[in-house]
């Protein structure tokens, strides 16, 4: 990794001068739309994006923004966190997940709370440090709960392989990755939500291929652009998508043409075919039941399969959110977070009463952290 | 007697042992009359208004690269009273060892501490040695408590008024970013070192420049965005700071791209943030400039009343955001 300059990252996708130009070039085609834009960013990554910089600040009244379900920690529905806190508190267990996963309330606790109450449970940075936790414990169980859209999802199955290659026997997996296309569909198909147009995120693209978006603009009339994270990138993917519009177009294009192809990363998907496979239900937190929106392991690798293994101490009921919580109303496209009776009062980022306050990618927390000055 | 490899219980058990590592390893390198009377306490002299703090220091890992957890004890002690505008004069240090713990690692770390009182000239006038079974805890804590002289009052988080320049004395974030680094084992090269410093010589040249100091504090935990917050809350002023003026060294952004941080959010361990009246601004700047670890010392923004208790980035392009209190864990985002 020695060669790789940190400054890389981000250098270049900042340039103000750049960010000015394109407010202007977006401000004065705008001036030819015929209908407002809503542009429903799907990503969790583009709300923060776009709160962060401020950008809407940039744009003429004619565009605004509708946040979609695409954050990994906003859609787990409570029963599932419920699950994480049934097996960290197994004896002799340890569990492992990632990010703000940690801090999301479940029906009645949080895996932070049982982590002060003695339990062992672990926030990775990569999804491979298992490996290492579970060859230093092996009188343990260690517990994977794993969460996150198609970009996480090849960073499980690599974990998998490892496992299934190094014969580890203490290393399961609560599998809890979903996907991104079912869950527009699913948003569209109700109709309430008026989209017009799509970013779509490039990190899902970068492992699934563009072609994943195709069939929206058909679908929809309404246009995608996949786009990269940066300030530079989304003003990018909203010039093109008011282009589109100003053309009387309606396509699915590629803005992020730094690393996203149509296919994908065909061995990535190799890879993820050979350990999961759709699952027939999976509920996400405010949209609900949808058939194939998430993946399981294939039946070989049931031993490995903490949802199976430990099936006898998992709760099945469904479990609703607050009555007052707006997330799924968020979520679906319909509200934004300062709609919520609570907001900003009753539910902070301290005392959050929703996942959508609680991770980073959220859109209530976006809203409170940065404001809308 | 041949030194021994390793800090064994009997090392805390009062008795010869002990005896030898105060002798061999604290006195030598802390040595000074107060310390080396060996009495129950101290006696010391002081002659105004004091202000006292303590710390203790857990960090993991203890070696890292700018510093180690002895340089840390002694710098992050040390700028607690600098930031009161207290010349730092007497500390205390106790250690609690876990048994098993290198002998020659405890001798880096108390060496490194007596480098960093020379900064402050600062003493070590008593001290506690615990050595804990195996597990008890993890390698070494140490707490340092100090005292130090005021020589300049009224500096403090209340006092923030509307004009007041807010100075930054070097770039953010990269004690955090270090730590970070070094946990994760991340492999990832470039200069990214913890800023690990005293800052008391950068204050005494602001009292010395005769600058009259509203507030200031160095930007531990929370890093600057705990700060800024801080003062804007218990001021009741607004801070509005230019985005592209604060210093982030690029390693540090680097990382917080990678894990979806920001740089204002990390610990720092040797900068500080200083608010002073619009008319001193440029007088104390040059007095920063003089000393070597705010020698990039520069203007991130300035008090008004817009939006009371809250602090606003405005970034260079025209747009603003708040800039809001970092949560309680810092946890890399998940894609
Ligand atoms: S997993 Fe992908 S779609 Fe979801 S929030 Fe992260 S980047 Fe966006
Ligand atoms: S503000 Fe809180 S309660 Fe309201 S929708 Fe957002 S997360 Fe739910």
């Amino acid at each position: 990794m020695s060669e790789l300059q940190l400054k890389d990252l981000y250098d270049g996708f900042r340039n103000p001068d750049v960010i000015k130009a394109l407010a202007k070039a977006i401000t004065d085609e705008a001036k030819n739309l015929k209908k407002p834009l809503n542009i429903m960013e799907v990503c969790g990554g583009h709300t923060h994006t776009i709160m962060k910089y401020g950008l809407k600040q940039l744009l003429p009244q004619n565009i605004d923004f509708i946040h979609g379900p695409g954050c990994p920690v906003c859609i787990m529905p409570k029963e599932r966190i419920d699950h994480a806190i049934a097996l960290a508190q197994m004896e002799d267990t340890i569990l492992l997940t990632l990010g703000d996963m940690i801090r999301v309330p479940g029906s009645k606790s949080s895996l932070a709370v049982e982590r002060a109450n003695g339990c062992d449970i672990r926030a990775l940075y990569s999804p491979l440090d298992a490996i290492q936790i579970a060859l230093d414990n092996p009188d343990k169980k260690v517990v994977f709960f794993a969460i996150g859209f198609e970009t996480t999802t090849p960073m499980t199955a690599a974990l998998l392989e490892q496992v299934e290659k190094q014969g580890i026997a203490n290393l399961y997996f609560h599998i809890n990755h979903v996907l991104v296309p079912p869950a527009v569909d699913a948003i569209m198909a109700d109709g309430q939500a008026k989209i017009n147009a799509f970013i779509g995120p490039a990190h899902v693209s970068v492992i699934s291929g563009a072609k994943i978006y195709q069939p929206l603009p058909e679908k929809y009339g309404a246009p995608v652009v996949v786009s990269g994270f940066e300030p530079i990138d989304v003003l990018q993917s909203i010039l093109m998508i008011v282009r589109q519009k100003n053309e009387e177009r309606c396509e699915m294009e590629i803005q992020y043409s730094r690393s996203v192809t149509l296919e994908g990363n065909i061995k990535a998907q190799v890879m993820i075919a050979k350990f999961m496979e759709p699952r027939e239900h999976f509920r996400w937190r405010g949209i609900g039941d949808m058939p194939d929106s998430a993946l399981v392991l294939r039946e070989q690798y049931t031993a490995y399969d903490a949802e199976k293994i430990f099936a006898d101490i998992l709760p099945t009921e469904p479990i609703d959110d607050h009555k007052l919580c707006i997330c799924g109303t968020i979520l679906k496209g319909l509200a934004k977070p300062n709609d919520c009776q609570v907001f900003g009062t009753a539910c902070t980022p301290n005392t959050p009463m929703g996942s959508c306050m609680v991770s980073s990618e959220g859109a209530c927390n976006a809203y409170y952290r940065y404001g809308e000055i | 007697m041949t030194s021994p490899k390793q800090i064994q219980l009997s090392h805390g058990g009062g008795g010869e042992e002990t005896n030898s590592l105060i002798h061999d390893l604290f006195y030598h390198y802390f040595s000074n009359d107060t310390l080396l009377a060996a009495e129950d306490a101290a006696v010391l002299e002081v002659k105004s208004k004091i202000a006292f703090t303590t710390d203790s220091f857990t960090v993991s890992p203890i070696f890292f690269n700018g510093g180690n957890i002895g340089k840390l004890a002694i710098a992050g002690t040390v700028n607690d009273l600098a930031m009161m505008g207290a010349k730092p004069f007497y500390l205390s240090a106790s250690f609690i060892i876990e048994e098993g713990f290198a002998f020659d690692d405890l001798e880096t770390i108390v060496k490194a501490m007596a480098e960093e009182l020379k900064h402050s000239e600062a003493k070590i006038v008593c001290g506690d040695t615990k050595v804990v079974p195996k597990g008890a805890v993890d390698q070494i804590f140490i707490n340092t408590s100090g005292i130090g002289e005021i020589e300049k009052e009224g500096i403090s988080a209340n006092h923030l008024q509307e004009g007041d320049v807010i100075i930054v004395s070097g770039d953010v974030g990269r004690h955090g970013a270090a730590i970070l680094m070094e946990r994760e084992g991340l492999g990832i090269s470039g200069d990214l070192k913890s800023d690990c410093a005293t800052l008391w010589p950068a204050v005494q040249a602001l009292i010395d420049a005769n600058i009259s100091i509203s507030a200031m504090r160095d930007a531990t935990r929370g890093g600057l965005s705990a700060v800024l917050n801080e003062w804007a809350e218990q001021s009741s002023v607004c801070l509005e700071i230019e985005e592209s003026s604060i210093p982030v060294n690029e390693a540090v952004q680097g990382i917080c791209e990678l894990f979806g941080f920001e740089a204002f959010d990390f610990a720092n361990e040797g900068t500080c943030i200083v608010a002073v009246p619009e008319k001193d601004a440029q007088m104390a700047l040059a007095a920063l400039h003089k000393v070597e670890v705010t020698k990039e010392a520069t203007i991130i923004g300035q008090v008004s009343l817009k939006k009371e208790g809250r602090v606003i980035l405005h970034s260079a392009y025209g747009s603003s955001r708040y800039l809001d209190l970092p949560k309680g864990e810092l946890l890399p985002r998940i894609c």
